[in-house]
């Protein structure tokens, strides 16, 4: 020990450039920083590419089958419209892959945190845990917004360009596919947003990519549309949400068979990511990091 | 400052950290010293306000961190060097950071230098090493210019060049005013660095006080003695004011000397013609002194109850 400390200097504050005072916080900050997360990471821009990629291959293969099996077709399915158009341009195969790339992207946004010991970092520099929550969530609803969007358009032209050599299109404004092309564009948000908050939920990455598949994919499989309480568990979803939203045939109304309605899809597609949000500000607030 | 009062933290019936209250000045450095799970990561969390204390209380600035929309201009703290995503660079971690914090984006540059980083900003943090880690971790809690600085045991994993820069650093953060608190398991990585000392046992606090008063009662140099005239030294070393206790078994004997250096008894052995066998000095590691330290503090909590 060598070092003397004056007792003048001890008990006075340094001289700190932009005392803490004279800054206020901002979230539009918060959105920039987790937006520098995003995007810093490679995973990131591998999993949004095949993101993009996968519906547009399925929408070239659903297409090219309708081009192919044409000539087969009999005069009701050659006739105008040509409802099959709309499965080709946005085909659910094709799409789980979108609702699974964004949901494991939203969720490794929190889950990423947790299992590196990020998260304890990022909580020392903005102890307001919520707000943390929220500017991912901007971030992931922005990002996959514009995906969502390029994946959906992107799927729309490439079906058409192929159905249109069999002149087996389907306009934008025909009604119905209007909503099945938001519907389409608008999955990737919702499910990323689920995503974040079972992320946030586990923590743990691995179990939360497990669970997040078991619930867009697999556990409405369970339940079969022909009674009416499997129905409607069925119909709370994203998946099937998605595959109501992006159908334009009515189903006709027969017993034993129940269909999921037009609102109640959009509900779900409104009802999932705010809850999740909210469940996942509620959580992280409450609980130690 | 940071001000700690009756601070509990319980994890299920286990208490990590008990009524613990101390202070933290600024213009020092200050040693938070314990044996491996004492408590002192918990306590730190606590005051960081990463867990909610079971009862009691910690302020930073006379303010409860967790208050704080915002906290790196308040606090700089490095926890644990390997929270930091491996897949980004150093300067990205420290960039979002900036960025979350308000902190203009030319600190991140300035930080890095500071730390030596500058070669690896773009590097992924993945590759680092150990080291390299906890220079990223101290140029974190640089990056809001704080007036108090928390580390965890930052010197693990560092080189020695590593150890001597950070030591001085500390030391002038220290000079220019700042709270400097830092942890470690180690007294001998306190020794040539802190002012004060904090020091905790299972969770309570053992002693506050100047590391020159602690290292006083704690740190006990004994000189281990062989020799066939045990008698004769003893009588000799007691007169020159050394406690002497015998060690070893018969056949064997050996004198354990405190207060004396090992220069001093070979001096005093040849002035009165004493033949010696060995004569090596043996530091008591902190963790013995700590032991000691412990041990007596829960008797004389116990007999205080009474």
């Amino acid at each position: 020990m060598s070092t003397v400390t004056s007792p003048g200097r001890a008990g006075t504050a340094p001289a700190l450039p932009g005392t803490a005072a004279s800054v206020r916080p901002r979230f539009l900050d918060l959105v920039g920083a987790e937006w520098i997360k995003f995007r810093s990471l490679r995973s990131t821009w591998w999993t949004l590419l095949v993101a993009i990629l996968v519906p547009w291959g399925a929408a070239a293969a659903a297409a090219m089958a309708d081009y192919d099996n044409w000539p087969n077709y009999g005069p009701l399915e050659k006739a105008a419209p040509h409802l099959f158009a709309v499965h080709d341009s946005w085909p659910l195969e094709g799409y789980v892959v979108v609702m699974l790339a964004a949901g494991a992207l939203g969720a490794l946004a929190m889950a990423g945190e947790y299992g590196s010991g990020l998260i304890r970092t990022t909580t020392v520099a903005v102890p307001a845990r919520g707000s943390v929550v929220l500017a991912k969530a901007v971030v992931q609803a922005a990002v996959w917004t514009a995906a969502g969007w390029v994946c959906a358009l992107g799927s729309y032209a490439i079906a058409q360009g192929i159905l249109s050599g069999r002149h087996a299109t389907i306009a934008l404004g025909y009604a119905g596919v209007p909503r099945a092309l938001v519907a389409a564009a608008t999955v990737a948000p919702v499910c990323a947003l689920v995503g974040l908050g079972i992320g946030t939920l586990v923590r743990h990455a691995g179990g939360t990519i497990g669970i997040l598949a078991f619930v867009v994919l697999l556990l409405p499989q369970f339940f079969s549309q022909t009674k009416q309480w499997s129905a409607d568990v069925r119909h709370v979803f994203p998946v099937s949400a998605f595959g109501r939203l992006t159908e334009v045939w009515t189903a006709s109304e027969r017993p034993g068979f129940y269909p999921a309605t037009i609102t109640g899809s959009w509900l779900d597609y409104l009802v999932w990511p705010l809850a999740a949000v909210l469940l996942a500000v509620w959580v992280v607030r409450r609980r130690d990091v | 400052m940071i001000e700690v009062h009756e601070l509990t933290k319980r994890y299920g019936d286990k208490t990590a950290v008990d009524a613990l209250s101390f202070t933290v000045r600024p213009g020092q450095v200050t040693g938070f010293l314990g044996p491996n799970g004492a408590g002192k990561t918990t306590t730190l969390r606590l005051i960081l306000g990463l867990d909610a204390p079971t009862s009691g209380g910690a302020t930073v600035s006379g303010v409860r961190f967790a208050d704080h929309p915002r906290g790196l201009r308040h606090v700089g703290a490095l926890l644990d060097a390997h929270h930091v995503h491996p897949g980004r660079s150093a300067e990205a971690h420290l960039r979002a950071l900036a960025r979350s914090n308000g902190i203009p984006g030319r600190r991140v540059g300035e930080v890095l230098d500071e730390v030596g980083l500058t070669d690896a900003a773009r590097r992924r943090v993945g590759g680092f090493s150990l080291g390299m880690k906890q220079r990223l971790g101290i140029a974190t809690a640089l990056l809001g210019d704080p007036p108090v600085l928390m580390f965890d045991e930052p010197i693990n994993g560092m080189d020695p060049e590593g150890v001597m820069w950070v030591r001085r650093l500390f030391r002038r953060l220290a000079g220019e005013g700042r709270t400097v608190f830092l942890s470690s398991h180690l007294m001998t990585e306190m020794e040539n660095t802190a002012d004060e000392l904090v020091v905790i046992g299972r969770g309570r606090l053992v002693a506050a006080e100047p590391l020159r008063e602690f290292a006083a009662r704690s740190t006990r140099h004994s000189v281990l003695v062989r020799t066939p005239q045990a008698a004769e030294l003893t009588a000799v070393l007691v007169a020159a004011g050394a406690e002497v206790a015998p060690e070893g078994h018969a056949g064997a004997e050996a004198l354990r000397v405190v207060g004396l250096s090992a220069e001093r008894i070979g001096a005093l052995a040849f002035d009165n013609r004493v033949i010696l066998h060995e004569l090596a000095t043996r530091s008591a590691s902190l963790e013995e002194a700590f032991m000691e330290l412990t041990a007596d503090r829960v008797e004389y909590l116990a007999g205080q109850s009474r």
